[in-house]
């Protein structure tokens, strides 16, 4: 059944679906387009604030007009939004109280008037009030007709207009100074860039709710920043991610016309956000930890080959088979990671193992000196030119040594001109040509 | 010590610059010269970096008014270029370093003019300048202090300008970037163009500047760098606050003066 369900939706072959779904691939799109800016401007809490303070504009509208037509909603909807703003600018320039207060202040406040109105227009028994309060929390499914026509026209201007200001809106958000400076308006710039994202507010009532409506502004944006650094691709993306939880809004709103539309399309994009967050490449956190377990893993590795270097020193051998043993008791690795390292070692090459336990191969052998020698070339560096007492020294070297790239190993070496000993007087290995 | 030249670059008339009402800046008067490179020096919070906001506009004055190229600087913009610390921009935003130096381009490119072939080939020709031209695709939250500031540089050179505002260009940056960048600065002023530069480290002061403004919180002197830069006026820029000074501005703060009538 529910098969059956998706075909016959993504067929858009009943009208009403069709229109539901371009109304909210739409708005989806376009305020994810205008919340970029927002987000990069670091306004997002304001983005909240203005969401929650259309409100009282919305019912006040309806109150005074006794109708449910969209326009008089959008008109009422933008004055309370914008008067929002203007009041969290002037509290925040006039009095001691600082943005994040103001914008609390001011969210609550509007947000709680209008939760008022909505209560005595309820119990005005109005009969079209009905769908009002499918401004709390959206319906997609509700979006047909007039107001289709309204919404989706609002969200097309949006794109236009960042699509025409993309450049100007770019360099205010980078550097608000040097856009002065240049003699750009940035006052006008700035208020214009506030009227879309409260017209990106305005057309996300209906489909999704003033509640979550900030949402749908802030995540998109903040799930694409993930996955690129270029400003046209994690506009564009945005504007995907957006559109994608907006079809998925309007399909929940079709199957299941009880359930508000607002909470699901705001789950979907923020699922989008959270798996950004863990499996973006670079940025994410799954590949930072990958990128470390790689770290410890060579880390483990050298440690391991410098070991069996030092004990070849003190024995005069290098080749002999070391049992673990033997290793365990220089230096007490944790038993099931030195055992996986051997392995591991074994598999590239670096070690073979005997009946009498793992012993070097050549390639192990020059791999192991050269950890040991860049350990004593730091140490030296630390005690000459910093001046680190000898003492201090051995722990900095154990992470350094895993680090220095070639090209550094030279220039250490020129610069300490060759030394033969290191400051606790062991020798500096040296590969024989 | 206060210099007055003939035909001033810059004129700055009696200037006085207050934030919450307390002065930070106390009826600046001064004049500088044409083609050279000009020190703006004096201690932590001497109100250096505000006396160049004011000259370029970026703050409002409670007193006075600034002449540049003896004209209302909204005249002359094209003309003048403004290079901010590096620090006030937040480099993690999404832009590679030729889409920065690009904006360099705006101002002459004006409101919705997207930037042209030829705009891209000054802005890359800009970062040969710098010896940046490498990294041009490179996002910007990837660079070390001193390319930042070779990247800001490049944009300022890519307004073509013949007065540059720079707020400590030296700060922050690699001794070999700080060598870059006064080499550009010197064959700059070989141009006849004028750079007027934000600098806190005294040492290299003489060597950098035909021309140096002590400041603090008023201004000390004003004149040839080898006549500016003497014991005493050192003494007086860095002998610590005048307290007289510092009183009065707390005063006008806690009362809410005017701080003009």
């Amino acid at each position: 059944m529910s098969m059956n369900n998706i075909l016959e939706f993504l067929s858009l072959t009943d009208p009403n679906v069709r229109y539901v779904v371009i109304g909210s691939i739409l708005l989806a799109a376009s305020s994810a387009i205008v919340g970029t800016f927002t987000l990069l401007k670091k306004k997002a809490l304001v983005g909240d604030a203005v969401a929650h303070s259309v409100l009282p504009g919305v019912c006040l509208a309806f109150m005074l007009s006794g109708v449910k037509n969209p326009v008089y909603l959008i008109i009422g909807a933008f004055i309370t939004g914008w008067i929002s703003l203007v009041l969290i600018d002037t509290i925040t320039a006039r009095s001691k109280i600082k943005e994040d207060t103001a914008i609390g202040l001011i969210l609550s406040v509007f947000f709680g008037i209008g939760i008022l109105m909505v209560t005595v227009i309820q119990k005005s028994g109005n009969a079209a009030q009905s769908g009002l309060d499918h401004f709390l929390f959206g319906q997609a499914a509700s979006l047909v007709g007039n107001d289709l026509v309204v919404f989706s026209g609002i969200a097309l201007i949006l794109m236009a207009a960042v699509w025409l200001f993309f450049k100007e809106f770019t360099v205010i958000a980078f550097d608000e100074n040097f856009a002065r400076s240049i003699g750009f308006p940035v006052r006008t710039l700035e208020l214009i860039l506030t009227t879309l994202t409260v017209l990106a507010v305005v057309t996300g009532i209906q489909a999704i709710g003033v509640v979550l409506m900030a949402a749908m502004l802030i995540t998109p944006a903040a799930a694409a920043r993930f996955w690129t650094d270029k400003l046209k691709v994690m506009i564009v993306l945005a504007a995907g991610l957006g559109a994608f939880s907006g079809l998925v809004g309007a399909y929940i709103s079709y199957v299941a016309p009880a359930m508000p539309t607002g909470p699901w399309i705001v789950m979907v994009v923020s699922i989008i956000a959270v798996l950004s967050f863990f499996l973006a490449p670079r940025k994410g956190i799954l590949f930072r930890l990958i990128t470390q377990r790689k770290f410890r893993k060579q880390m483990l590795e050298e440690n391991i080959l410098k070991l069996l270097y030092q004990l070849g020193e003190a024995q005069g051998s290098y080749y002999q088979p070391r049992t673990i043993e033997e290793i365990v008791a220089r230096r007490p690795f944790q038993m099931s990671r030195l055992k996986k390292g051997l392995r591991n070692l074994n598999r590239q090459g670096f070690l073979k193992s005997t009946e009498k336990g793992w012993a070097y191969t050549r390639a192990g052998k020059r791999k192991g000196q050269r950890v040991t020698k860049l350990h004593r070339l730091w140490e030296l560096y630390l005690t000459e030119y910093l001046r680190i007492a000898p003492d201090h020294v051995h722990e900095d070297a154990e992470t350094i040594e895993h680090i220095i790239t070639p090209e550094l190993e030279r220039r250490l070496e020129e610069k300490l001109r060759y030394p033969k000993l290191d400051p606790h007087q062991s020798e500096i290995p040296y590969p024989k040509l | 010590m206060i210099h007055q030249v003939e035909t001033p670059i810059v004129e700055l008339h009696d200037i006085t610059v207050s934030y919450h009402k307390k002065p930070v800046l106390w009826d600046i008067d001064l004049t500088l010269p044409s083609g050279s490179i000009i020190g703006i020096i004096g201690p932590n919070g001497a109100g250096k970096s505000t006396l160049l906001k004011a000259m370029m506009g970026l703050v409002e004055l409670s007193s006075g008014y600034v002449r540049i190229f003896d004209q209302d600087l909204d005249q002359v913009r094209s003309r003048v270029s403004y290079v901010p610390q590096k620090e006030s921009v937040d480099w993690d935003f999404p832009a590679s370093v030729l889409d920065v130096v690009l904006m360099g381009r705006y101002g002459k490119l004006g409101l919705f003019t997207r930037p042209r072939k030829a705009d891209k080939e000054v802005a890359m020709e800009c970062l040969r300048q710098v010896d940046m031209e490498n990294y041009a695709g490179r996002q910007i939250s990837q660079l070390s202090g001193g390319q930042q500031q070779r990247v800001f540089l490049a944009r300022a050179l890519a307004q073509e300008a013949d007065l540059y505002f720079m707020d400590e260009p030296f700060a922050g940056v690699d001794a070999a970037t700080e060598k870059a960048i006064i080499n550009l600065l010197k064959s700059m002023s070989k141009q006849g163009k004028t750079v007027v530069v934000v600098h806190h480290d005294l040492q290299s002061a003489l060597e950098y500047f035909d021309w140096a403004v002590l400041l603090n919180l008023r201004l000390i002197a004003s004149g040839p760098v080898n006549q500016v830069l003497t014991p005493e006026l050192l003494q007086e820029t860095y002998g610590g606050k005048l307290t007289l000074l510092a009183a009065v501005g707390d005063l006008l703060t806690k009362k809410e003066f005017p701080s003009r009538e």
